[in-house]
């Protein structure tokens, strides 16, 4: 007679703790710098300290001299034997080598690298370099840019235009032909329109660990072990096989644990195929680590878009048109994905409104700066920013309440699926639901009251509501140069346990979790007995990776997804072992049994056993139990919600202070709320940054004024009230799962309300709008004019 | 070269140094305790937060030589072997980390947190952990976990 098994409860749905946890708990992880191989040595890059020039010489002679220095190379040496850098959009792109060759075209790029015995070692070495530039005039405003003036970046791009003008939306065809009928119609018809030039700044992604990686070229065999601090190691073999001319069955790229990474570490790197060049020239392990200084310069930067946005609307708050003039500045070269991000920022132009005509350009600008690419959220935070200020400014003119105005206007359940006039087909979607909630959760006219009465005793209060909808589960393969399915294989052992890979890359998001959470309720079993594994393309056949919160909504599809195909192996394994129909049998507690009869059944390790010396071979099978699924999905999907923030400022220093965050957040099913949670709060403080202390700055002549954590300020838990949190929940049917994806959403509606919040404070000076980031200073001042600016550049 | 001796995790450690060789490197490379992480150069995210003589402390901003005769403490040593300490505890229960990157030093701080002040109140808690970076929670988890560990302290 079978034991009877304890009842194991379903697992999707709950706050299960994280079993990545005791070992980071316990600082038993391993990260990139912690890996040390016999006989590595350390990359030191010496990096230009001028924004743009040419270089004259470089004297490397005192470093090559130096006790423990293995070799110097200068990006001209390094050209030799390593081909200008690759990128993943299809706009045209400058030359781009990964240690500059004769021109230097921002601060920070890479001009000689230094391989040495150790990091000190390597430091003093590239200190010992000596560069003379022929400094050239830098250009840092995106306006001005465009002019040409002072200086063009790459010649075969006039004016600095990387990407002249594209546009998009209503009247504007396929192959690019456009119809202004639309457009000029609505703007003809509104009885109001809003105008502003908003700057959403650029920003410094900074995970708390920065970039490394270790290449270890073996000649013998022909193979390159790559680590890298990566989001994608599936995309990094790629490129690594092919700049370093290896089959990409040569190539084998691991993601250990990775200290977070936002985006900035999507991005295939120059330090990375350098690494691999030089592993394979010396047949010898290197190291080379990102420290802070030079993350703040060699890590991509994030946002940096000009909107000039006119909203047409009727008195009644009726929404007749959009105009949204968009200009990147994308600093001095294209990296993987730099081209593609402002695309996101047009694509999401519609938010959650129904707007009957849309019209957007955009314009990428090259400036003397380090490259943009993805920053948590990309390109849609921007949109959402943009359209979100705009309908404030629509709702403050037209004394409307700034929820009662996007009611309004939203688009309605019963329409989903619907096709924006950007594009977009939004999967499913009750923007009014999630919008009440988050009404209800602030008990919003109770806190207009509380504003109201704060004000009376002369505080400024103010609050801020927006809506957000987000492109995610990136995407189908259509909409990816990468593809965008992804993969699993996943296996039953011959004891009984499960192993599953995920070609998801988690730095964070905890899918060793909540992919476990989903294996225990597929087959019924305890989430002991699972392991989930990542990061290693030795180990993980085929994968894209971890960015656009893709990683439930495709990753867990596709886990889920060989699971089934499994799953049903087995049923035909326990069906002959049970002499019963395997349509019959259900996996549960541990056991194999017919529905209703679950003593008489076989335990699930028996079966496995079974599976794997199968004597006799039931009919029809092969032994094993192990398949994969590759989940190419239908469409992206679009989670949404309604973030609302209350904000007092010091009238007599400026400084504002957060009271209050509501945050409803729409991301269809969740497979663990607390996860789910903790992506949001981090999305949050992320989105306030933006909007109340983070910025990039460089001075006039290109030099980064923002350059350690002393300058750039990433928020601090002091920083911050207690997030309120409360969820709606519209599945998706794009993917099985139902699930949306939640890991860049607190980043999109946090940042247009806490600027609206503030902008609300300010009212009495006759504010309209204010550009980010809120610094002290810069509301005081608008509080001393007493008038207030429309527009005022920070 | 400097020798020195320093008591870490409970083990005389001795070495001869490079001057400038800083704590953290000490503790990393030569020791392997690589629980300890480098957030910055700028002494600003407390990433390498340790306890010298029972008192947290970056050891980005120490040299070894300067911990010559002290006594270390680092998260490989903070529990009871097979065991975990109760702040241990309450960043598992209460989802306190992410990446786990700035894990280690948030928690050797706020060891002398609760050391200073038992029942922190929230303010206090965030005030007192503000020396500490974390870019993916929000910190609001993390609250939750000292929280948590002060009520089993």
């Amino acid at each position: 007679m079978a034991t009877i098994s304890p009842v194991l409860p379903k697992l999707v749905g709950q706050r299960t703790k994280r079993r990545e946890d005791p070992r980071l708990i316990q600082g038993r992880g391993t990260y990139v710098d912690d890996v040390a191989l016999v006989g590595m040595q350390h990359l030191a890059f010496k990096r230009s300290d001028v924004a743009h020039g040419h270089i004259r010489s470089i004297d490397t002679s005192a470093a090559k001299a130096m006790e423990g220095v293995e070799a110097v190379y200068t990006g001209a040496e390094i050209a030799e034997f390593l081909a200008p850098m690759p990128i993943g959009t299809p706009f045209p792109s400058p030359d781009h080598r990964a240690v500059a060759v004769d021109t230097v075209r921002y601060g920070g790029e890479p001009v000689a690298v230094v391989v040495a015995v150790d990091r000190y070692v390597a430091r003093d070495a590239a200190d010992a370099i000596v560069v003379s530039y022929d400094t050239l005039p830098a250009v840092v405003d995106l306006e001005l840019a465009m002019t040409g003036k002072p200086t063009v970046i790459h010649p075969a791009f006039p004016n600095n235009l990387a990407v002249a003008l594209v546009p998009s939306g209503t009247g504007v065809s396929a192959s690019g032909t456009v119809d202004d009928t639309a457009i000029d119609a609505a703007f003809a018809k509104a009885e109001v329109v809003i105008s502003q030039r908003m700057m959403n700044q650029r920003l410094a992604p900074s995970a708390m660990e920065g970039r490394g990686v270790v290449a270890h070229f073996e000649p013998g065999k022909e193979k390159m072990t790559i680590w890298s601090s990566t989001q994608n190691p599936h995309i990094l073999k790629s490129f690594i096989a092919a700049m370093t001319g290896l089959g990409q069955d040569q190539v084998r790229a691991i993601a250990p644990e990775v200290g977070g990474g936002f985006g900035a570490k999507i991005n295939i790197y120059g330090e990375e195929y350098v690494a691999a060049a030089i592993s394979k020239r010396l047949g010898i392990p290197v190291k080379w680590v990102e420290d802070r200084s030079e993350s703040f310069v060699a890590t991509t930067h994030g946002r940096d878009i000009l909107g000039y946005i006119d909203l047409a609307a009727k008195r009644d708050g009726t929404v007749l048109g959009l105009k949204m003039r968009l200009i990147a500045d994308i600093g001095a070269y294209n990296m993987l994905l730099t081209a593609a991000i402002p695309t996101l920022t047009m694509l999401m132009a519609n938010g959650t409104y129904n707007i009957p005509a849309i019209r957007t350009t955009l314009t990428e600008v090259f400036t003397n700066k380090t490259p943009t690419d993805a920053y948590r959220g990309a390109g849609r935070p921007e949109a959402t920013y943009f359209v979100e200020r705009a309908m404030d400014m629509l709702a403050h003119e037209l004394k409307m309440d700034p929820a009662e105005l996007r009611r309004k206007n939203f688009i309605q359940p019963k329409q989903f699926p619907f096709a924006t006039q950007m594009g977009a087909v939004y999967d499913s979607g009750d923007y009014e639901k999630a919008l009440d909630l988050a009404l209800k959760t602030a008990k919003w006219e109770q806190l207009k009251a509380e504003r109201d009465a704060a004000r009376a005793q002369g505080r400024l209060v103010g609050l801020g509501l927006a809506m957000y909808v987000e492109v995610c589960g990136l995407g189908p393969s259509s909409s990816l140069p990468t593809g965008g399915w992804e993969h699993s294989q996943v296996t039953i052992e011959r004891d009984g346990r499960i192993s599953a890979t995920t070609g998801a890359s988690p730095h964070g998001q905890g899918n060793e979790t909540t992919f476990a959470q989903m294996l225990a309720d597929q087959f019924g079993v305890p989430i002991e007995s699972i392991t989930i594994l990542h990061g290693d393309t030795g180990v993980v056949k085929q994968g894209i990776g971890t960015f656009g919160s893709r990683s439930q909504a495709v990753g867990g599809t596709a886990l889920h997804l060989a699971g089934g195909k499994v799953k049903t192996k087995m049923a035909k394994f326990a069906a002959a072992l049970l002499e019963a129909h395997e349509d019959d049998l259900v996996f549960e507690n541990g056991m194999i049994g017919v529905k209703g009869s679950p003593a008489s059944g076989k335990s699930f390790a028996s079966v496995a056993a079974f599976a794997y010396v199968p004597v006799p071979l039931p009919e029809g099978l092969e032994p094993g139990l192990s398949d994969e699924a590759f989940f190419e999905p239908a469409n992206n999907t679009y989670p949404f919600g309604c973030h609302i923030s209350m904000i007092e400022i010091d009238r007599q220093t400026g400084e504002p202070t957060l009271l209050r965050l509501i945050a409803v957040d729409d991301a269809g099913n969740l497979i663990n709320p607390m996860i789910v949670e903790g992506q949001i709060h981090g999305g949050l403080a992320q989105g306030i940054g933006q909007a109340m202390i983070e910025e990039v700055v460089y001075s006039e002549d290109g030099q980064l004024l923002t350059g350690s954590f002393m300058d750039y300020a990433i928020p601090r838990a002091i920083d911050f009230p207690r997030f309120e949190l409360e969820a709606t929940v519209t599945p998706t049917p794009v993917n099985p799962l139902g699930a949306k994806g939640v890991g860049e959403a607190g980043t999109l509606g946090s940042t247009p309300s806490v600027v609206a919040a503030v902008v609300d404070a300010l009212s009495e000076f006759g504010v309209k709008h204010i550009d980010m980031m809120l610094r002290p200073e810069k509301l005081w001042r608008l509080i001393q004019t007493g008038q207030g600016r429309q527009g005022g550049r920070s | 070269m400097a020798r020195i001796s320093i008591t870490v995790n409970q083990k005389v450690r001795t070495g001869n140094v490079d001057p400038r060789l800083l704590l953290v490197h000490f503790l990393r490379e030569q020791l392997r305790l690589t629980g300890t992480h480098i957030g910055c150069d700028t002494t600003q995210c407390g990433a390498c937060t340790v306890l010298v003589d029972g008192r947290s402390a970056k050891s980005c901003t120490l040299f070894a030589v300067q911990a010559d005769g002290s006594t270390v403490t680092t998260i490989e040593g903070l529990a009871p072997e097979g065991g975990l300490h109760p702040l241990q505890e309450g960043f598992w229960e209460e989802h306190g980390l992410q990446c786990g990157y700035c894990t280690p030093g948030m928690i050797m701080a706020a060891v002398t947190l609760l050391q200073d002040n038992p029942t922190p109140s929230e303010r206090e808690i965030r005030e007192g952990i503000s020396g500490n970076f974390c870019r993916c929670t929000g910190y609001q988890h993390i609250v939750n976990a000292i929280q948590h560990a002060a009520r089993k302290g």
